[in-house]
């Protein structure tokens, strides 16, 4: 079975099928279904399914496209709780930032940067902005 | 000065190890050149024609001597011992080792100075006024708002992988001394008529190929919400921004596809989630950073400095000519702005030696609260001199090379470093910029030309700026031959323009000729104290073309 990180940790790929954006709003079965995201699709439609939503996949066709980043951001301040995974071509260097964005799972195509991957999700302990890992700024934590 | 915390401080140590570790990956071929060069710009790293270029960032052109003093080592230690401004008030090394570069970032952390976003397709250094908080015209002293900018710009985990570059501007005077109409945003500081502090942003400005001037989105935007206003314009640009083409991806290009109103309401449909959240600025945060931008503590005068400095003026006129050009009224009596100028003869402009740095943080340290400002044209200020210490000073920077008397004239031009160290040029720029200093060495005749911006760039990306000086040229290539283009008209003030081109391009021996001939024209065609970009505002570029071609 495929592997991941999610929240922090490799753990086996136990995802449903996965459908494409439009696919996915016109499937009945849509609670049992992931629904990959594409760079350039408008999240408008999604949003007001978001509890129906077991998880979002965001594919990254190349890791120096950030359209995905304002894509998890968005899910995450809309009130989207459920998985949000990265797939596709980004790096381990993204990681931190993909995490602050809102994603909480990584697809690697290469399993095998998957452990050396680990130690980039601590790169940073602290941050400027809000984030969906630290809903404050720093500037409302400074002591 | 704003002063680093533990905070600031971790984040830039936290930084400085994760590059370390991905240079060591690149180094030991884990980590793909494709995948490494993002990373690399990203921490001003590019990899130029003769050796890597770091770009350091000075956040909005402030350091103290401390960090120069860094710098100078740096430069003798990593590089050859000299260094250059850039037009986004950075500092470039020009010849560093990629393998070095780890070591000489943690150098920089230990006098808070770094490397972040100096490059790549992401938040840049926020630039403004080389004169804040001590100009005359000042209405809000922009530098608290530059350190918010900077911190929140500083890692953004959303706007790290944007189409392209975004650069961010901000003035808080009458006159712009910031170009804020030529940035992807532009912030003027103003009051509303109660009195509170507000911005007015610019949006969709910027020079490279396709120069456009910036258009106003918002005309007042209350002081608390300026971060989850800018978070709503580049969520707006990340979402819908060109990635097909990198030409046609800049900020500008949108704005002008969709039409000023219809990306208005696209940000303002944006900023309804984001507006009063967790982003929003407090009193507490606006304080905090005024806070570290307090007056020094300046002495009082009566009004014997100015005097002393007339009488010192009139009998020694070298001097006194050094102080009419070179030095600016100060909001505080008794105090003058020095401006020193990068731009001598000989010398390519905007480039200091490690040994100038060390005298000017000497300087820096005994006549202006330690602390110096790059400049956006390239040069540096001391920006709290008293009045009475003006001719020592100057003696010192004489002997030194830094009193050139030319500040915002002909001969201190904007100049990229063009084909002679930069992989993107098409032709070289300093040689140009030195032909000219050459031929225009009568000063007499250059102050009689009067403020004059000569900015030169040697490829479209435009770095020199060269579409918003009065006069512009653009390093061009013809099937492999290097010629320059002149435009006419720019301006980077208020009323902000681009300059015309004026025809077909002339070869790198003919500049000197060709600018004789365009300043000629001005010349016989100025009424009495008209400057040259009024002049040619009055009888267009049609004289100085015929001029120029006949």
């Amino acid at each position: 079975m495929p592997k991941l990180i999610k929240n922090g940790a490799i753990v086996e790929d136990t995802s449903p099928e996965v459908l494409d954006l439009e696919q996915w709003l016109d499937c009945e079965e849509r609670a049992s279904r992931a629904v990959i995201l594409e760079p350039g699709e408008t999240l408008a439609p999604l949003l007001e399914h978001l509890n129906e939503i077991p998880l979002v996949m965001v594919n990254f066709p190349t890791f120096m496209d950030g359209r995905g980043f304002s894509y998890a951001r968005e899910l995450r301040d809309r009130g989207y709780t459920g998985e949000v995974r990265a797939v596709g071509h980004f790096i381990r260097d993204q990681l931190t930032y993909l995490g602050r964005c809102g994603f909480d799972a990584f697809q690697f195509d290469d399993e095998s940067l998957l452990e050396p991957s680990l130690e980039s999700l601590s790169d940073f302990s602290e941050y400027y902005q809000a984030s969906i890992n630290q809903p404050s700024p720093l500037f409302r934590r400074r002591a | 000065m704003y002063v680093y915390d533990e905070y600031d401080q971790k984040i830039l140590d936290e930084r400085v190890d994760q590059y370390r570790g991905q240079t060591e990956r690149f180094l030991a071929g884990t980590l793909s050149e494709e995948e490494f060069l993002p990373l690399r710009l990203q921490n001003g790293l590019y990899v130029q024609r003769l050796a890597p270029m770091l770009r350091v960032a000075v956040p909005y052109g402030l350091m103290n001597s401390a960090q120069l003093r860094t710098v100078a080592r740096l430069s003798r230690d990593y590089d050859k011992g000299y260094v250059h401004i850039s037009t986004r008030q950075n500092i470039q090394f020009n010849w560093p080792e990629l393998a070095e570069v780890p070591e000489m970032l943690a150098e920089l952390a230990k006098v808070q100075m770094h490397a972040i976003q100096t490059s790549g397709n992401c938040i840049r250094n926020t630039t403004t006024d080389q004169f804040a908080g001590v100009a005359r015209d000042e209405l809000v002293d922009p530098r608290p708002y530059c350190e918010i900018i900077r911190q929140w710009s500083t890692l953004h985990p959303e706007f790290a992988f944007l189409p392209r570059k975004f650069k961010i501007a901000v003035c808080g005077t009458e006159e712009d001394r910031a170009a804020i109409h030529a940035h992807d945003i532009g912030i003027e500081l103003v009051k509303n008529s109660e009195g509170d502090v507000g911005y007015r942003v610019i949006v969709g400005g910027g020079l490279g190929r396709t120069p456009v001037i910036g258009v106003e989105i918002c005309a007042f935007l209350e002081k608390q919400h300026l971060l989850s206003y800018l978070e709503a314009i580049l969520r707006v640009y990340n979402q819908h921004g060109r990635r097909d083409n990198k030409y046609k991806a800049r900020i500008k290009i949108l704005v002008k596809a969709m039409g000023i109103e219809a990306f208005r309401e696209s940000v303002e449909s944006e900023w309804v989630h984001l507006k009063d959240g967790p982003t929003t600025l407090t009193d507490a945060e606006i304080e905090r950073a005024k806070s570290f931008f307090t007056e020094p503590a300046y002495a009082e005068f009566d009004n014997t400095p100015d005097a002393e400095l007339s009488a010192k003026a009139d009998a020694d006129p070298i001097f006194g000519n050094w102080v009419k050009r070179n030095t600016v009224e100060h909001r505080v009596n008794g105090y003058r702005i020095v401006n020193i100028s990068l731009k001598a003869t000989g010398y390519a402009p905007g480039d200091i030696t490690d040994d100038q740095l060390e005298l000017l943080a000497d300087l820096a340290d005994r006549f202006s609260f330690g602390e110096i400002r790059s400049t956006h044209q390239q040069n540096l200020v001391l920006a709290d001199v008293p009045s009475n210490e003006l001719y020592t000073l100057w003696q010192i920077l004489q002997k030194a090379g830094l009193a050139t008397a030319n500040i915002g004239y002909l001969t201190d031009m904007i100049c990229c470093p063009g084909g002679d160290y930069c992989a993107l040029a098409n032709a070289k720029s300093i040689p140009v910029a030195e032909a000219i200093q050459a031929r225009f060495d009568d000063m007499d005749y250059v102050y009689d030309l009067g403020p004059l911006e000569l900015n030169i760039s040697g490829c479209m990306n435009a770095c020199g700026h060269h579409h918003i000086g009065h006069i512009g040229i653009l390093g061009v290539d013809k099937k492999g031959e290097e010629f320059y283009q002149v435009c006419l008209g720019g301006s980077q003030a208020k009323d902000a323009s681009i300059g015309k081109i004026l025809g077909p391009s002339f070869r790198q021996e003919d500049m000197p000729d060709v600018m004789e001939k365009i300043l000629g024209t001005y010349v016989d065609l100025r009424s009495e104290d008209e400057q040259f970009l009024d002049t040619y505002r009055r009888v267009g570029i049609a004289p100085f073309k015929e001029k120029v071609y006949a």
